[in-house]
């Protein structure tokens, strides 16, 4: 997709085909085909990278596929350690499995921004997104499912009258209850929209401003893209981290009962 | 842009991944790791065990060691000692054998000497007696003289 063919369209039409979901559906009932392509051939990919190091999991001297994953999962594990005290046989591979999808999500930000829907159009489909990061769908279906666990939980341990009166009760005593459960309430909500926000707002900027520079004159476009691109190394891995520290730290005061 | 049913599929391929991972990934990799980590320390362990048996065993070596050069010196003077016992009792028995011969010698001698005196002492007295022959001119009856002669010879013996 070359920016000539966009000519007539002009910079607001290059940048809003971009963004435009390979989609079917109508209404609610959409589906956003590219959004679920890629984070299924993604988690497919963090998947069998595991699985193959796993299958191979020996304590003896590791390969090279069993270190890196070894070194993944510790980081994970200390991670987990550090704000969770409990015992939990779900946290840890939910950390790990957030950690790795989301980056693996937000490292489709550096391919180049035209190469991947170029090649689509070859193939005759007219959108592609490929950063699954900065579809709020994603996001938010992350972060809900991770609403959801706190809300499992939370009954789980503390029993269901523990987290009502939790909700109810706190901060201000009883007597300010309804008060209380409108803050406890925004507090709970707070969580996964924050949590989708944050990872949508920070890689739909991100991406944009890709789009923005490749929208720039060719020999202005590396000067920009390349330090664009080291910097967004680290955004993107910061994301993953953020969400997946987020995530153990929501569970774990789930998991405290006052 | 919206929210649509896309959040749903999502979901279920999060879902899918999250039990996978719980199911199949975490636990060999985690137990390896810990298995590891246990194989290690046990090993260091080991380690630690052989070393301190190694100074152990030194120890008991230089034990054995000093022991054995205590023992050696020990035998060294013992056959120092015994030397020199040898020494002096040869030297003992060398001097009683010396004083022996010398005393044998002596009374050899002594015997000699007095062999020789009494020889001596035989022949002066016949040689008196000859003189006396002489000096009486007459013959001296053997038999009646005898107590006579025998009494010179007893005098100058």
């Amino acid at each position: 997709m070359s920016t000539e063919a966009h000519a007539a369209e002009g910079a607001t039409g290059y940048i809003i085909h971009h963004l435009t979901s390979l989609s079917v559906g109508e209404g609610f009932w959409t589906l956003n085909l590219d959004t679920l392509f890629f984070s299924a051939v993604l988690g497919v990919l963090f998947i069998w990278f595991f699985k193959t190091a796993a299958d191979k999991a020996t304590a003896g001297v590791p390969g090279l596929v069993q270190s890196f994953a070894e070194m993944l999962i510790e980081f994970v594990d200390n991670q987990v350690k550090d704000s969770f005290h409990g015992h939990s046989k779900v946290i840890a591979p939910l950390a790990l499995t957030i950690f790795c999808w989301v980056f693996l999500w937000n490292f489709m930000d550096l391919f180049p921004v035209d190469i991947l829907p170029l090649i689509g159009s070859l193939m005759g489909i007219e959108y592609l997104r490929v950063v699954p990061s900065t579809d709020l769908n994603a996001t938010f279906a992350m972060s809900i499912s991770v609403f959801c666990l706190i809300i499992f939980y939370s009954i789980k341990i503390k029993g269901g009258w523990g987290f009502a009166k939790e909700l109810t009760l706190q901060p201000f005593g009883p007597w300010l209850l309804p008060f209380n459960l409108l803050l406890k309430l925004v507090e709970e909500f707070a969580k996964p929209i924050s949590l989708a926000l944050r990872l949508f707002g920070n890689l739909y900027a991100g991406e944009l401003i890709f789009i923005l520079i490749a929208l720039l004159p060719w020999y202005i476009q590396p000067v920009l893209s390349f330090p664009w691109a080291i910097f967004h190394i680290l955004i993107i891995t910061l994301q993953a981290f953020i969400f997946m520290v987020l995530t153990v730290v929501y569970l774990s005061m789930a998991h405290e009962d006052h | 842009m919206s929210i649509n049913a896309t959040l749903i599929g999502q979901m279920i391929t999060f879902a899918l991944l999250v039990w996978f991972t719980m199911k199949y990934i975490w636990p060999p990799l985690f137990d390896s790791l810990e298995e590891r980590r246990k194989k290690i320390g046990e090993g260091l362990a080991a380690a630690e065990k052989g070393q301190e048996a190694m100074q152990l065993a030194e120890k008991k070596a230089k034990n054995v060691l000093k022991e054995a050069k205590e023992q050696s010196s020990e035998i060294v003077s013992l056959a120092q000692k015994r030397a020199n016992e040898i020494v002096e009792e040869s030297k003992d028995t060398a001097k009683k054998e010396s004083d022996r011969l010398v005393h044998a010698a002596k009374a050899q001698i002594e015997q000699e000497i007095q062999q020789a005196k009494e020889s001596l002492r035989q022949e002066v007295a016949v040689l008196a007696l000859r003189a006396a022959e002489q000096i009486l001119g007459a013959e001296i009856d053997h038999a009646k003289h005898q107590d006579i002669i025998s009494k010179i010879s007893n005098q100058l013996g």
